[in-house]
């Protein structure tokens, strides 16, 4: 009974919000053209180039493409650990 | 000088074949001449749905392979005087035409009619690139399902990449009471993730099947709801402005019964 009253008053429980989520996201990754692959050599270059300058925790970094709207961002959560001396005077 | 438009989708099954019989179907009865080319060889299907089958001499490799003369192989309809097929290979595969073979295939039929209608295979692979090689314009099929508008959405990237700008969206076998419920996605939703511009809606309907075991294009049926659906996307094909149709509203016929037995 409760079911039926979601369905009839709470038009946000309808299948169609899972489908379209579902596709936003598969769309993101199709349209970017960026393979799992990529995403990966892409996270290990990253804490390369990173850890030249900084202390990070590898485990915890995270690389995603994320949507909102129509535009798709790259994001990057990368715990810094600690830096590092860097040896410029001045 | 006629033009040439390409029915795709990536996807099987969504009615790319049904959508390009009833085009050229509706074209040829307002009194154009259209010629229809299947593109998938190896999986001939336009001449059945258009009840065709038994008339089929050459086909289409046998134009591109100076077999016969592309007069020879254009099978005229039975029932309409302008309509014209050209139908697939059956025993080869795609590889047996080239995109420079269907470029020059279209600009033969191009000064011969007013319209050229392509049936382009499933897939993206060498069928694909050969259906859209010669084609001015391109119409995208899908339905209202995840794997369908993810095809789709593929299948416009290749087209732009391709060169062919601005396809126009059609969507089949939708279903209202669904999209009520909130358990299929709707035109606008369709629209908004493809970004395209609509070129029409087609309700799911019974009589599709029906006409479709005939051999009998449903938008000859005006009485039906995705023969009035398909006539209004003809028209939108031949430059007319048709507003779109309502997809709550009860079907011509069936309105007209309940009004004379008093119910509306």
């Amino acid at each position: 009974m409760l079911d039926l009253l979601k369905r009839i008053f709470g038009k946000d429980n309808g299948s169609k919000h899972v489908a379209k989520e579902r596709l936003r996201l598969v769309l993101v990754h199709d349209r970017s053209s960026i393979s799992p692959q990529l995403l990966e050599t892409l996270r290990a270059e990253l804490i390369q180039v990173i850890s030249n300058y900084m202390d990070i925790d590898e485990s915890g970094l995270e690389v995603s493409l994320d949507s909102s709207g129509n535009t798709v961002a790259l994001v990057a959560n990368i715990p810094v650990v600690g830096m590092k001396r860097t040896g410029t005077a001045l | 000088m006629g033009e040439v438009i390409v029915i795709t989708s990536g996807k099987g099954g969504v009615g790319k074949t049904t959508t390009t019989a009833n085009i050229g179907t509706g074209l040829a009865a307002m009194g154009y001449k259209v010629a229809l080319v299947d593109t998938d060889i190896g999986l001939r299907n336009l001449d059945v749905v258009l009840g065709l089958e038994n008339r089929i001499v050459y086909d289409i490799v046998d134009v591109t392979s100076g077999n016969c003369r592309l007069k020879q192989a254009l099978i005229k309809d039975k029932r309409l005087e302008g309509l014209h097929l050209l139908p697939a290979a059956q025993t080869k595969d795609k590889t047996a035409v080239n995109p420079d073979q269907m470029r020059q295939l279209c600009e033969d039929l191009k000064s011969d009619f007013d319209y050229v209608i392509i049936d382009c295979p499933a897939g993206i692979e060498q069928g694909f690139r050969n259906a859209i090689a010669g084609a001015d314009k391109a119409l995208v099929v899908t339905t209202p399902e995840v794997s369908a508008v993810r095809d789709a959405d593929r299948i416009i990237g290749l087209l732009e990449a391709a060169d062919l700008r601005e396809p126009r969206l059609i969507i089949n076998r939708i279903r209202p009471k669904m999209v009520r419920q909130g358990d299929m996605m709707s035109i606008e939703d369709i629209i908004d993730i493809l970004a395209v511009d609509l070129l029409g809606v087609i309700p799911e309907d019974e009589m599709i099947v029906i006409t479709t075991n005939r051999g009998e294009p449903v938008v000859n049926d005006r009485n039906t709801r995705a023969g009035q659906a398909y006539q209004n996307i003809v028209r939108r094909v031949a430059g007319e402005e048709v507003p779109m149709m309502n997809l709550d509203e009860e079907s011509g016929f069936f309105k007209k019964l309940k009004k004379i037995i008093g119910l509306k």
